[in-house]
C-alpha cells in the first residue's frame, strides 16, 4: 500500500453531481476533509447528505465530477477505499437474530481480521459500547442506543482510518446522543477521521468543521465559530417575544431583513444600531404586543435558517 | 476468491437459520408432510372402479380375461350385460363406471395372432379417475397378453423377435403396481428442491436488502462471487439435508427405495440446484421486499410445476405447450430422478438430461452473477 498515511486529506470532492434520472440529488458539491478532524455533514431531509456519503463509500457511482477518500479515486479505487473506512449506514444495519458477539466476529471475519486479532478487537468494542455483560444477547433484544453504539463498533472491526457515520443518533434520547457522541470524540482522539451527517444543531456544534447542503448545495463551510461569525457581520440578532406571533412575524417580514420562527419567539436580524429600538415601534404601531425584544449571539439554527432562507430567494429570483 | 469469508458468511446464514423456528419448520418439516400428503391424501389411486361386462364373445379367453380384470383389485364386477343398448344406460345414470366391452371374434383373433381388440367405455366426468382407471386397463390387458405370447412362445419353442400386440413403451413394469405414490415421490422430491432452494435463496438475500445490512456488506472488501457463494451455498446444503430426509421417510414409511444410485440422484441434484440458486439469485436482483420476493418466485412456480411433468405427463399436452416444456429445467430433472428412482438409470441412459440440466444451470448462474452487481445504483 503506497499511500498509507501518505495522503493529504482524508476526504477530497470536486464538482461532485448525482443524478437519479432528472433529479439532481448532488449538486457540484466542493469540499475537503482534513485528516483527523470530526467534519458535520449537515442539511435538511433530502438534502443529499446520504447520497453524497455513499458515493464516497462506493455505494452509489458519481453522474459526474470527482473525488477522493484516504488519497484513493472513488470511482477506480472503491475497492481498496472498503478496507480503509468505516461506514454506518442511516439504517444502522446488524442482524438482530444474532448475538452482540456473534455481530462483531461477523463483520470481523468478512473484514479478513485475523481470529487473534479479533479476540482484541471484540474486547475493545465490548468496552467501548459499554456493552460487556450483554455479550450474549441478542442484538435484537438491545435498547435503540446500545445497538447504534454495536453498529459502530462493528463499523470499526477493522481499525478503519476514516469513519462515514450517517445520521447515527436518529431516533434516540439525548442522553444516549450524548453518550454516543462521547465515542466520536475518543474515536476522533484516537486519529480517526470522521465525517458524520446530523439533523441536530445541538451535535453540529461538536464538530470540528461544518459543511451545510440543502438542495444538493453547498450553501456553507467552516467551523461553527466561524460560521457564526460570518453570520454576525450581517447585523444583530434579536429574539423577539410577540402576541399575536404571526402577525408580528407579518410585520416584520416588511421591515427588517431576516426574520424566522424559533419556536415560541421570532429572531430577527437588524443593523447593530437603533434595531432593537426600530423593532418595538414598527410592532407596537401594527398592535402588535411586544413582551420581549433581546440582542442574542447568533446560534447555528439561526446560521442555517438564514441561509436556506437565502439559497430558497435565489432560487426564486433565478426562476 | 477468499473462503475464510465465505466460510464466515455461511456460518451466520446457517446460524439464522437455526434460530428461526418457522424457518426451521419450513424447511425440514414441510418437505415430509408434503410427502405424506401426496403419498397418502392426494393419493391418486383408485380402487373399486364400478364395472359392467359385456362380454359378446363368450369364450374361455375372454372369461379369462375378465377374470383377469376382477382379480386386479381395481375394478369391482357389478353386471353382467347381453346387450349393447343398456350400456349407455348404466353410464348415465352412474351405476357403474365403466364397461368393459369384448367383442366377438376375441379370441379367434387371438389364436391367429392378429390384434384383438378390447373396449373400455368410462364415464368421463371424473376425468382423473377415468384417466387412472384407463391405465389399469391397459395395464391388466398387456398383462393378460404377454402371458398369452410367452404361452404361445413356449409352444412353438420358436424365436420370435417382436411379440404382436405388445408396445414395450406402454408398459408397466416400472410401477407395476400402478402405485401413485411411487409416482410422486420424485415429484415430490423435486418440488421440494425447487421451492426451497430458489425461494430461500431469493428471500434470504432481500432480507437483508430491507433490513439494511447488504449495504452494509457492499461497502466490506467482500466480493460479488463471495458474497453469492456465502448466501447461496447454506441453501445447497440444506437442499440435500431435505433429499436425505425425503429419501429415508420415502424408504421407511412408504417402502419406495430408489432403485438406481443414490450418489448418482445426489450429484445430479446439486447439478439442478445451480438452476434453482441461481434463479433465487435473480429474483433477489429484481425484487426490492420479501414479498416481491414471494410473488416472483410463484411467477416461476407456476410454469415449472405445470409444465415440467409433475401435474400432468407431458405427452398429453398439447403440441405447442409439449415445445414449451423444452425449457423448462424442471422438465429434465423430474425425468432424471424418475429414472433413477423407478429405473434404476445410469448415466448411459440419463447423459442427454444431465448435459442439458449443467447447460441450464451454468447460463442461468451466469445472468445471475453478472445480474447480482456489487454497486447498489
Ligand atoms: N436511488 C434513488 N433514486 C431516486 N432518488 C433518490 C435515490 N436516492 C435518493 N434519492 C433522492 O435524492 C434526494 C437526496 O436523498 P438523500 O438520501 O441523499 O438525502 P439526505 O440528505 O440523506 O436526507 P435525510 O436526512 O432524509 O436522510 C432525495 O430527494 C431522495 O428522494
Ligand atoms: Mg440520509
Amino acid at each position: 500500500m503506497s499511500n498509507v498515511l501518505t495522503y493529504e486529506h482524508a476526504v477530497e470532492v470536486r464538482e461532485l453531481v448525482k443524478r437519479f434520472g432528472a433529479f439532481t440529488a448532488v449538486d457540484r458539491l466542493d469540499f475537503t476533509v482534513k485528516r483527523g478532524e470530526i467534519f458535520g455533514f449537515l442539511g435538511p431531509n433530502g438534502a443529499g447528505k446520504s447520497t453524497t456519503i455513499r458515493m464516497l463509500c462506493g455505494l452509489l457511482l458519481p453522474t459526474a465530477g470527482r473525488g477522493t477518500v484516504a488519497g484513493l479515486d472513488i470511482i477506480r479505487e472503491s475497492e481498496r477505499i472498503k478496507t480503509r473506512i468505516g461506514y454506518m449506514s442511516q439504517k444502522f444495519s446488524l442482524y438482530e437474530d444474532l448475538t452482540v458477539e456473534e455481530n462483531i466476529a461477523f463483520y470481523g471475519g468478512i473484514y479478513g481480521v485475523s481470529d487473534a486479532r479479533l479476540a482484541e478487537r471484540k474486547a475493545w468494542i465490548l468496552e467501548m459500547a459499554n456493552l460487556a455483560d450483554r455479550r450474549h444477547s441478542l442484538t435484537g433484544e438491545l435498547a435503540v442506543g446500545w445497538k447504534q453504539r454495536l453498529a459502530l463498533g462493528c463499523a470499526m472491526v477493522h481499525e478503519p482510518e476514516i469513519l462515514f457515520l450517517d445520521e447515527p443518533t436518529g431516533g434516540v434520547d439525548p442522553i444516549s446522543r450524548r453518550n454516543f457522541w462521547d465515542l466520536i470524540f475518543t474515536v476522533a482522539g484516537a486519529g480517526v477521521t470522521v465525517m458524520v451527517t446530523t439533523h441536530y444543531m445541538d451535535e453540529a456544534e461538536h464538530c470540528d468543521r461544518l459543511a451545510m447542503i440543502y438542495g444538493g448545495k453547498l450553501i456553507a463551510l467552516g467551523s461553527p465559530a466561524e460560521l457564526k461569525a460570518q453570520y454576525a457581520d450581517a447585523g444583530q440578532l434579536l429574539e423577539i417575544e410577540a402576541d399575536p406571533l404571526m402577525r408580528a412575524l407579518d410585520v416584520l417580514a416588511e421591515a427588517v431583513h431576516d426574520v424566522a420562527v424559533f419556536g415560541t419567539t421570532l429572531h430577527a436580524v437588524v443593523h447593530a444600531a437603533r434595531g432593537e429600538a426600530m423593532v418595538r415601534t414598527t410592532l407596537e404601531r401594527a398592535g402588535v404586543a411586544v413582551r420581549r425584544v433581546e440582542p442574542i449571539a447568533p446560534s447555528l439554527e439561526d446560521v442555517f435558517v438564514r441561509l436556506i432562507e437565502q439559497a430558497d430567494r435565489q432560487r426564486e429570483e433565478a426562476g | 476468491m477468499n473462503w475464510r469469508r465465505i466460510g464466515k458468511l455461511m456460518k451466520k446464514e446457517l446460524l439464522q437459520t437455526l434460530r428461526d423456528r418457522r424457518l426451521l419448520g419450513v424447511l425440514f418439516l414441510a418437505p415430509v408432510f408434503q410427502l405424506f400428503l401426496f403419498g397418502y391424501a392426494v393419493s391418486t389411486d383408485v380402487n373399486h372402479v364400478a364395472t359392467a361386462v359385456y362380454d359378446a364373445d363368450r369364450t374361455a379367453a375372454s372369461r379369462q380375461l375378465v377374470e383377469r380384470f376382477m382379480r386386479s383389485g381395481y375394478f369391482d364386477y357389478r353386471a353382467a350385460l347381453d346387450h349393447p343398448a343398456q350400456i349407455d344406460h348404466l353410464l348415465n345414470t352412474g351405476k357403474v363406471q365403466m364397461v368393459l366391452h369384448i367383442p366377438r371374434g376375441f379370441a379367434n383373433d387371438l389364436q391367429r395372432g392378429r390384434t384383438a381388440q378390447v373396449q373400455s367405455i368410462m364415464d368421463g366426468t371424473d376425468s382423473t379417475t377415468a384417466g387412472i382407471a384407463a391405465g389399469y386397463v391397459e395395464g391388466v390387458v398387456r398383462a393378460y397378453a404377454a402371458g398369452i405370447s410367452v404361452e404361445r412362445l413356449v409352444r412353438a419353442r420358436g424365436v420370435v423377435s417382436s411379440v404382436p400386440g405388445i408396445d414395450a413403451r406402454l408398459r408397466v413394469w416400472y410401477n407395476p403396481e400402478l402405485k401413485s405414490v411411487q409416482f410422486m415421490v420424485p415429484g415430490v422430491l423435486c418440488m421440494i428442491l425447487l421451492i426451497i432452494t430458489m425461494m430461500m435463496t431469493a428471500l434470504a438475500i432481500v432480507k437483508e436488502k430491507e433490513i439494511g445490512t447488504l449495504e452494509q456488506l457492499i461497502v466490506t472488501p467482500i466480493t460479488a462471487t463471495e458474497l453469492m457463494l456465502g448466501k447461496t451455498l447454506p441453501f445447497l446444503l440444506i437442499g440435500l439435508v431435505d433429499l436425505a430426509a425425503v429419501l429415508l421417510v420415502a424408504a421407511h414409511v412408504f417402502h419406495v427405495a430408489v432403485a438406481g444410485s443414490v450418489l448418482l440422484l445426489f450429484a445430479i441434484s446439486i447439478l439442478f440446484l445451480m438452476t434453482t440458486l441461481g434463479l433465487g439469485i435473480f429474483i433477489s436482483t429484481i425484487s426490492k421486499t420479501q414479498h416481491e420476493a414471494t410473488l416472483t418466485s410463484f411467477f416461476f412456480f407456476l410454469p415449472f410445476i405445470l409444465l415440467s411433468g409433475f401435474m400432468f405427463p407431458v405427452e398429453n399436452m398439447p403440441r405447442v405447450v409439449q415445445w414449451i416444456t423444452y425449457a423448462i429445467p424442471l422438465r429434465y430433472f423430474l425425468e432424471v430422478i424418475r429414472g433413477i428412482f423407478l429405473k434404476g438409470n445410469d448415466l448411459s441412459v440419463l447423459w442427454p438430461h444431465v448435459l442439458v440440466l449443467a447447460a441450464f444451470g451454468i447460463t442461468i448462474i451466469s445472468v445471475s452473477a453478472w445480474r447480482f452487481q456489487k454497486r447498489v445504483g
